[in-house]
């Protein structure tokens, strides 16, 4: 029922796509990343806590959306959206037709972090999922544990005269890293990118910690030792020199490897990923009890390999999803 | 183990030099005094013997974990350390009870003669009672090689700082010959004790590659120039009736060159020479590649010996009737030098000739034909200098002659070690023969970091095949390689082995069909690769 062509994943009954590549009539979206969310289509489909963050990153476009377990038929197709535990908004697409089931899981996490909505496992009898890091060596530590090790890393560097930079992708790792932080009561200065993200969300309803914007000519001084947080590209950009000396983290998936931790060039590295782990991707594949997986962008090589000797029968599926740069 | 653990997550994680010292301080400040020997030795490459294969190490992992052979080496491939791979990959231990570094390694040691069962009991108790950082470690002493970012400089510095004493005598005290079971630290870093020890070498004086223009160097009477030859520079030290040879990386590696062993009665006690460990026949330095087949072997045959015939080239005198010559200019050293090489004549002793100039631009000249001399470029010597210790500015410079260069195009590709950790960086490229793509050298570097993204992303979307860890990929991106020399060799399908071959810049601007071919390569041979390497 699903198919996958040049411009994306395609549904011919219903006469949709599914996070498309190119621009399309009638795009299903998982979630806001860039790498699934793209410009140009005419119709969008998402959930309602997505559709502020298609707008804020996409412009004004046309966005129905759609709440989870809510079913919508689309040309006979039954469509409902079901939460992948990936960013806030992030879900999985379910699609039924003539008895058969299919469930396009786009990035997902199957622990809950408190903010992005705990991953329903939805029985289908095909199952679409990404493998980031289809790898054993990737297995994450608990959230509370990597959390404290971030509010620690903070309070040493305070201790020794340093503000922390903490580099985080701005729609998703972010939000985790400033809860991770509102506990030490402090302001926390978010760039630009991270602030807008910051403030859609709460105007969006969600109870969230406001970030401190950072001031245009801070006073000398004023900005020592405090809390930053940045994506990625703003490591090594004059912005960070109002800080004054800073030492830098990255917070993902990546630095699970020494090397990945080492070439960033940073003073530190934390596994803090939106992305299931080697056990969760596991887990998910069984829990939808799919008799065919289709394995995405990451590993999906090794993963696909490793279901089919498990006895699920799994293929790889090349996309355009995935960089490294937004986990 | 854990404190190591730390200092070995710090030192690898810091990016600034002085963290690094502060680090190493507050290790050597808090360890006990029996680990702190070990770090010294396994920073500075004394490694102990390996006692359990990395291949049982790998069978185990695989055992522990029930992984299929092949993931385990996905993963290995994919994190370019195999110490950490199983780190990453082992069940969380059931009981936290680390021992001491010192303990560890005594008791891997121990385990040189006991049945694999028996190391096995041993490796699987340690990797239970570890948490994944001091596996990591743990590992690392048994798979060895401590490449963490902590250069020997470095450590020198911090041990310097703790016990008040100036770098280069500190560096002089930890080089040479000792044992971290049976040397104490307070043993270590006493010169009264470092004299019992003959073969003890003296610190390498390193040249820093020439910056900027000659004319700055000033006059051109006041520096002493020679060929820089591309053999393995060496210390050979005559000292209580004994002969030692030590290599620039601290090996002693008196055993592999048996023909030294004439000098032994020709050279007077108490000298210590620096010079070039070269293979010389007919009057002319051979390539590096024929030296190549001398190291690495336990057994020299006497085909070997007669093929690569080893002279040592002394450039320098450090040691002269037991007494340390370092802080005399080298204007002494080197008449005190001519005259004992003279006064030895030995056919295995040549002095490093000078190089005679009397202008800057004759020198470039000179430099431009090394070739010729088969040599690598020049050397250029202060001649009031004294002999320092390590890689300084100032007074001794190398300058190398252009490299030869190729263009080829890039046609596998295979994941990087350490921080090129899974990135596609470690190339084979090909240059034409005929109508086909002939594979002629590898090269791991020259490219920048944004250049290697751009290449890894490249592979990943365009691999051929998906499994084991060479990825053969579309004859696309064409790159120039540089190389400082040519030999031929049989070993290799294109007939020609490469010296130090790198990636100079990537032709953006070439495609496959622009790029050399077999016979560029042959031509370069004929006028420059001068003997066969095998």
């Amino acid at each position: 029922m699903l198919t996958f062509t040049p411009s994306g994943i395609y549904c011919p009954p219903g006469g949709f796509y599914i996070d498309p590549w190119k621009p399309v009539e009638k795009a299903v979206i998982t979630h806001a990343h860039s790498d699934h969310a793209r410009w140009g289509s005419n119709h969008y489909l998402c959930h309602p806590d997505t559709a502020p963050l298609l707008h804020l990153r996409l412009g004004p476009v046309d966005v129905q959306s759609l709440d989870w377990g809510e079913q919508l038929d689309i040309n006979g197709v039954r469509v409902s959206l079901h939460p992948a535990g990936h960013i806030i908004g992030s879900s999985q697409v379910r699609v039924e037709h003539k008895g058969e089931v299919w469930v396009v899981s786009g990035d997902y996490k199957v622990v809950p972090d408190g903010i992005s909505g705990p991953f329903e496992p939805v029985s289908c009898h095909h199952f679409i999922t990404e493998s980031t890091f289809g790898l054993p060596i990737y297995q994450w530590e608990d959230q509370e544990i990597i959390y404290q090790q971030i509010r620690q890393w903070v309070l040493d560097n305070q201790a020794a005269g340093y503000s922390s930079v903490l580099l985080a992708y701005s729609l998703g790792k972010a939000q985790r890293v400033i809860s991770c932080l509102a506990p030490l009561q402090q302001p926390i200065y978010a760039h630009g990118a991270i602030a807008n993200v910051q403030e859609t969300l709460i105007q969006a309803g969600w109870n969230l910690t406001p970030v401190a914007r950072v001031p245009v000519e801070p006073n000398r001084n004023q900005l020592k030792g405090s809390i930053v947080v940045a994506p990625p590209s703003a490591d090594g950009s004059s912005w960070l020199k109002k800080f004054g000396p800073v030492k830098v983290a990255v917070c993902s998936g990546w630095m699970q490897v020494r090397g990945n931790a080492r070439r960033r060039n940073v003073d530190a590295g934390f596994v803090l990923s939106d992305h299931a782990d080697w056990n969760g991707l596991k887990t998910a594949v069984k829990a939808t009890g799919a008799s065919a997986v289709y394995v995405t962008h990451g590993f999906q090589a090794a993963f696909s390999r490793y279901l089919t000797e498990q006895g699920i029968e799994a293929q790889e599926i090349q996309t355009d999803y995935g960089t490294e740069e937004q986990e | 183990m854990r404190l190591f653990a730390e200092l070995v997550q710090q030192l690898g994680s810091s990016t600034k030099t002085n963290d690094k010292l502060a680090a190493l301080l507050r290790y050597f400040e808090t360890a006990p005094e029996a680990d702190t020997i070990w770090v010294i030795a396994l920073f500075t490459g004394r490694r102990p013997k390996r006692t359990v294969s990395s291949t049982y190490l790998r069978e185990w992992c695989i055992e522990q974990t029930g992984l299929p052979a092949w993931l385990f080496e996905e993963s290995y491939h994919t994190v370019g350390d195999l110490a950490e791979t199983i780190a990453l990959l082992l069940p969380p231990p059931t009981n936290e009870s680390s021992h001491s570094l010192q303990a560890y390694l005594e008791a891997l040691q121990a385990l040189s003669d006991q049945e694999v069962e028996a190391k096995k009991t041993f490796v699987l108790q340690a990797w239970d009672e570890l948490n994944r950082e001091e596996r990591f470690v743990f590992n690392k002493l048994i798979t060895g090689g401590f490449r963490i970012g902590v250069s020997q400089q470095l450590l020198v510095q911090a041990l310097a700082k703790l016990v008040q004493l100036e770098q280069s005598q500190v560096a002089y005290l930890i080089s040479g010959q000792w044992d971290p079971r049976q040397t104490s630290l307070q043993q270590l870093l006493d010169s009264s004790f470092a004299a019992t020890d003959f073969s003890k070498p003296y610190p390498f004086y390193l040249c820093y590659p020439i910056e900027g223009v000659l004319a700055e160097l000033g006059n051109p009477a006041d520096w002493q120039a020679e060929w820089k030859w591309d053999g393995i520079r060496g210390q050979l030290i005559k000292r209580n009736g004994e002969l030692f040879v030590w290599s620039r990386g601290e090996e002693l590696i008196t055993e592999k060159f048996p023909e030294y062993q004439g000098l032994l009665e020709a050279l007077p006690d108490g000298l210590v020479l620096d010079g070039e460990i070269l293979p010389f026949m007919e009057g002319k330095p051979m390539p590096f590649a024929l030296l190549q087949t001398r190291i690495g072997r336990k057994n020299i045959t006497k085909k070997q010996l007669e093929a690569a015939p080893i002279h040592f080239f002394a450039y320098d005198l450090l040691e002269w009737e037991g007494t340390d010559w370092r802080d005399q200019p080298l204007e002494q050293r080197r008449s005190k030098l001519e005259a004992l090489v003279a006064q030895v004549q030995h056919p295995k002793l040549l002095l490093s000739p000078m190089v005679i100039f009397n202008t800057w631009e004759e020198l470039a000249e000179l430099r431009s034909r090394s070739r010729e001399f088969v040599a690598e470029g020049i050397m250029l010597k202060k001649k009031d200098s004294v002999y320092q210790v390590g890689r300084k500015r100032g007074d001794w410079w190398k300058w190398k002659t252009d490299p030869m260069t190729i263009d080829a195009v890039l046609i596998y590709a295979q994941k990087g070690h350490g921080r090129r950790s899974n990135l596609y960086t470690d190339y084979t490229f090909a240059v034409r023969k005929e109508d086909k793509l002939l594979a002629f050298t590898k090269a791991y570097s020259g490219l920048t970091d944004k250049e290697l993204l751009e290449v890894d992303a490249f592979v990943k979307r365009n691999a051929l095949e998906k499994f084991g860890p060479v990825r053969t990929v579309p004859a696309e991106l064409v790159f120039e390689i540089a190389f400082e020399g040519i030999a031929a060799s049989s070993r290799h399908k294109s007939g020609v082995a490469l010296r130090f071959p790198r990636i100079l810049r990537w032709r953006k601007d070439k495609t496959v069909q622009d790029i050399n071919t077999l016979e560029d390569l042959q031509q370069l041979l004929q006028q420059f690769g001068n003997d066969k390497a095998d």
